[in-house]
């Protein structure tokens, strides 16, 4: 379990974490969105105490990380798969990792095997290719056996072999009963591995949901269809006071369900060659919720060329 | 399950880290090899001279010194040990992943620090043992070797070592403050080596105490038997350069824990 309670850092005058506040919970993968520069990674560090935040609290399993009595039994995090020094062998970067915690080498040789790395166990890491750095890191996420673990942009610049090793890892530990938290910009990716999302922009919470809901709940939900009397069906929609546009030869009717629009064609005695939903992606649904966070902030402070006063929310 | 961790678990793990990185082993080497190297050429080339060496100069001529006088180099190679220690956390990002598993930062400090003087007092009093000797069987083909049993001549052999320890340390301070590899180890050869003798040039009374208490001038004195005017006594010499390195590190220590990592 992760508490995040208002937390707020700035880096001089720029607010990375703008009075964040969310719930991790265990059992699930939770999936941690936003584009690139929204304050994922810097809320990761606040919440592993590595960076300390201007105000607001970060607790892991109800304590704050830096007073956990054995960190590496709690969390496994992994920030940064090259976070190394490259002139060590696996095994010994591993080996001091788990001393560090009083963890036996006995464990290092298991989270070896069980991350398929094994057999370059006594290679220098700097040779590594990036997917063995990952392995290598998600393996010293589990020295301690954590009820946490937290990736950050775990598939980044990985194979599909690899994106589909690290996919199916994390939802494999989320089954054991695990806390898993997992941020990424790439929001395809998301969709298939996170049962919950926590969606930030510019350093806010912009939704906290179930990944079904939050495509669920995105306004550009639409039904497409076909018809040879697409002038015929288009008024008769309009008429009902549908929104219509015409697409690729389709008719998008937005906000409405197959059903509504079926009704409506049988009614007028219209033919109908295609009819199904356009689901939103989830590229769109957050695209969608970004704009709106964009444009509050310009709405809100109309008269300042520099957009909002720094850290009001603190 | 969950056993705290304790100051020997993080003993344990930077013991693990000094000695499974390449670096160390080089920089060791180089620190040996130097000081005995340096040693045994100044004491060969000394009883090589000593008869064209005036009175004047014979009078004060130090043999314990001069056989240790490869600790001018050595200390470079220590120093620059005791900077990779810490730097390279910096420099490969590896300071994020060590302050996950020990976020207690003074206590990775501390470790670090204690691993470090341990295995550099260790392996300096060793190698000033060595170039003690060697540098006497030069020096004792003409006859001015000087002996362990000799008034303070065993203390300056121990003090090679000490004072090679000392330069590890200062080299660790700095690197804990600047945390870059490059910077750290361009102040260390200049506050250990290449500003020193030039502070001689510098005038006045105000002066003579600056040469006297800078870093190198003031903590060599340990490892001298006969000491020049103006230089410190060799214990209180030692303990300006000690201090020179506690006030850098407690910086350090202090900006640690209140700095982003």
């Amino acid at each position: 379990m992760i508490e995040v309670q208002g937390l707020t850092k700035t880096f001089g005058d720029k607010v990375a974490v703008d009075n964040l506040s969310f719930t991790v919970r265990p059992g699930v993968v939770t999936g941690f969105l936003g584009p690139n520069g929204a304050g994922k990674s810097t809320t990761m560090r606040l919440i592993l105490g590595l960076d300390r935040p201007d105000s607001g609290t970060a607790l892991v399993n109800g304590h704050p990380y830096g007073s956990l009595p054995g960190p590496l039994f709690e969390v496994g995090a992994l920030l940064d798969a090259k976070d190394v020094h490259g002139g060590r062998t696996a095994r010994s970067h591993l080996l001091a990792l788990a001393q560090s915690n009083g963890i036996s080498s006995k464990r290092v040789d298991e989270v070896l095997e069980l991350t398929g790395i094994s057999s370059v166990a006594g290679k220098r890491i700097k040779g590594f290719s990036l997917g063995m750095s990952q392995r290598l890191g998600i393996a010293a996420t589990l020295l301690g056996d954590p009820k946490v673990l937290m990736f950050d942009e775990p598939v980044n610049g990985l194979d599909p072999e690899g994106i589909l090793w690290i996919r199916n890892f994390m939802r494999y530990l989320a089954g054991q009963g695990r806390t898993v938290f997992v941020s990424s910009h790439l929001m395809s990716e998301m969709a298939v591995t996170a049962d919950h999302l926590i969606v930030v922009g510019r350093g806010r919470l912009m939704a906290d949901m179930t990944t079904e809901a939050f495509i669920e709940s995105s306004s550009t939900n639409a039904v497409r269809v076909k018809s040879p009397q697409a002038v015929e069906l288009n008024q008769a929609l309009v008429d009902r006071g549908f929104q219509v546009t015409t697409v690729d030869g389709y008719l998008e009717v937005a906000r409405a369900e197959c059903a509504q629009v079926g009704d409506v064609a049988a009614e007028h005695h219209l033919t109908i060659h295609e009819l199904f939903e356009e689901r939103a992606s989830l590229e769109e649904a957050f695209m969608e919720l970004t704009k709106d966070s964009v444009e509050y902030h310009t709405e809100a402070f109309p008269g300042d060329p520099f957009g909002a006063p720094q850290g009001e929310s603190a | 399950m969950t056993t705290p961790t304790s100051m020997r678990h993080v003993l344990r793990s930077e013991w693990t880290k000094l000695i499974s990185v390449r670096s160390t082993v080089w920089t060791m080497v180089a620190m040996v090899a130097t000081t005995i190297g340096f040693g045994v050429l100044i004491s060969w080339a000394t009883e090589s001279n000593w008869a064209k060496v005036e009175a004047r100069q014979r009078s004060v001529f130090d043999a314990t010194s001069t056989s240790l006088a490869g600790i001018a180099f050595g200390q470079l190679a220590i120093a620059v040990l005791g900077v990779m220690v810490i730097s390279t956390e910096y420099s490969t990002g590896g300071i994020r992943t060590s302050l996950t598993a020990v976020p207690k930062r003074l206590r990775l400090l501390a470790a670090k620090s204690l691993i470090l003087l341990a295995i550099s007092l260790v392996v300096g009093t060793i190698t000033s043992f060595v170039a003690f000797f060697l540098g006497q069987a030069f020096l004792s083909k003409v006859g001015i070797e000087t002996h362990l049993g000799d008034p303070q001549v065993l203390r300056a052999v121990f003090g090679g070592g000490l004072y090679l320890a000392g330069s590890a340390m200062f080299g660790l301070a700095l690197a804990a403050l600047m945390r870059h590899t490059a910077a750290a180890i361009t102040i260390v050869v200049g506050a250990l080596l290449v500003v020193p003798p030039f502070t001689r040039l510098l005038p006045g009374g105000w002066g003579d105490a600056v040469e006297r208490y800078f870093t190198s001038n003031a903590g060599q004195q340990i490892t001298a038997v006969t000491q020049d005017v103006n230089t410190l006594s060799p214990w209180g010499g030692y303990l300006v350069f000690t201090l020179w390195w506690v006030v850098i590190m407690a910086v350090a220590a202090y900006l640690l824990n209140r700095r982003d990592a």
